[in-house]
């Protein structure tokens, strides 16, 4: 299992087109992909379950992902992260 | 496609116009402006920018005003309007053309048409007609089908199940306008209406039926003959790689002439019922236009949450 943490730098913090965009590229990998925030556990490929979290700026969340593409899965999410200006 | 135009027949079969005189000619005559002229100035002897090709629409104030000429100085403007592009002249309000109209008219070939309604009803109902089958055209390949109202296009590759999704609608109680080929044209600034090509009317292709009678088969509720195209479908084929929507608040749309209308991708996979989901686009589309934006009230109450989540991580 690999396992990654972030801190939510951005002002809106994961916010419905963040969300859909860390979705979209969890999307791409088999592996089962979960995010948690405050004790609550999602899967990262539901769009639904990434929002109801409403994680905001200063959060601190982590990403699991287990799976054969689990490594690759988390260097693109965090990819993505940096790219949606989410996390550095 | 070419610069398209009417007879003066197709404008008489379509408006109730009476022929006073130029029965001859109706066929011979062509319209191609949609605008409609009242010759005011021309009757005064000033022609320099007469718009020939336009019917010529006397009123009220064109007629007593030919009235106050002399026969010679009314022959002479009416013959010089009569030039072999004019289409016809109309007389509204029951007014009888003059001799000498009648006489210029007949020398170039022009019919003279008359209604009893007023000018402006007279114009408008001209216009409505020409506007209506000049504006330009094309065909696009899809299925048209008026779903609660809303006439909703479905696009889509060859074989992809747009007939298919369209009589499962009309077995829902929805109506077929057009299958396969939907010729479209602009009505106005922000309408566009697509409608069957005449010989398709009614009908469908089914894979493996063949040609169907829609009103033969489900009656005269179940198909339309033009609608507003206010929504357009496209089925794809369901892949990994491509992002779907998935919260709605991209507003997509695409071009038809000028009129940019709303459009959305709708994946096709086992087991997703399309014309369900068909539905359920055009009751959110409605939704939408009434002011009920699900997706619009779930992200502002997204911000809310997020807003008040950051708080209490600040004062931990």
């Amino acid at each position: 299992m690999e396992k990654k943490d972030f801190n939510i730098i951005a002002e809106t913090g994961i916010h419905a087109r963040p969300a859909t965009m860390l979705v979209q590229t969890a999307s791409k990998f088999s592996s089962d992909i979960n995010l948690e925030y405050d004790g609550k556990n999602v899967n990262l490929k539901s769009i639904m379950g990434v929002m109801s979290l409403g994680v905001g700026q200063g959060a601190n969340v982590s990403i699991t992902a287990e799976g054969d593409d689990a490594s690759d899965a988390i260097a693109a999410i965090s990819e993505t992260m940096t790219k949606e200006g989410l996390s550095e | 496609m070419g610069k398209v135009s009417v007879t003066v027949q197709d404008l008489i079969n379509h408006t109730n116009l009476t022929v006073y005189s130029g029965q001859d000619f109706l066929s011979e005559r062509f319209l191609t402006d949609t605008e409609i002229s009242r010759p005011g100035l021309e009757l005064t002897g000033y022609f320099d920018y007469y718009p020939a090709d336009r019917v010529q629409l006397f009123g009220q104030t064109e007629t007593s005003y030919a009235r106050s000429m002399t026969s010679k100085n009314r022959y002479h403007v009416l013959r010089e309007m009569s030039t072999d592009k004019t289409p016809a002249f109309v007389f509204s309000r029951g007014i009888k053309p003059s001799k000498e109209m009648a006489q210029a008219a007949k020398a170039a070939h022009i019919p003279i048409l008359g209604s009893n309604l007023t000018t402006t009803r007279v114009s408008n109902i001209i216009t409505q007609y020409l506007e209506k089958v000049l504006a330009p055209r094309k065909s696009i390949h899809g299925v048209l089908v008026d779903v609660y109202g809303l006439g909703i296009l479905i696009k889509g590759d060859s074989g992809i199940g747009k007939s298919e999704t369209a009589l499962e609608l009309i077995k829902n109680g929805h109506r077929l306008v057009a299958d396969d080929r939907v010729d479209v044209y602009q009505q106005n600034e922000h309408t566009i209406v697509g409608e069957a090509p005449e010989i398709l009317k009614n009908l469908m292709e089914i894979r493996g039926i063949g040609i169907i009678d829609v009103m033969t088969l489900f009656g005269a509720s179940a198909v339309r003959t033009s609608m507003e195209i206010s929504l357009i479908i496209n089925l794809n084929n369901w892949s990994k790689d491509q992002n779907y929507e998935r919260v709605g608040l991209d507003n997509k749309v695409e071009r038809i002439f000028d009129v940019d209308v709303p459009s959305m991708v709708i994946p096709v996979k086992v087991g997703r019922n399309i014309s369900n989901i068909i539905e359920v686009a055009a009751m959110d589309y409605r939704a939408k236009k009434l002011g009920y934006d699900a997706a619009d009230r779930f992200e502002n109450n997204l911000t809310g949450l997020i807003k008040k989540n950051s708080e209490s991580d600040r004062n931990k």
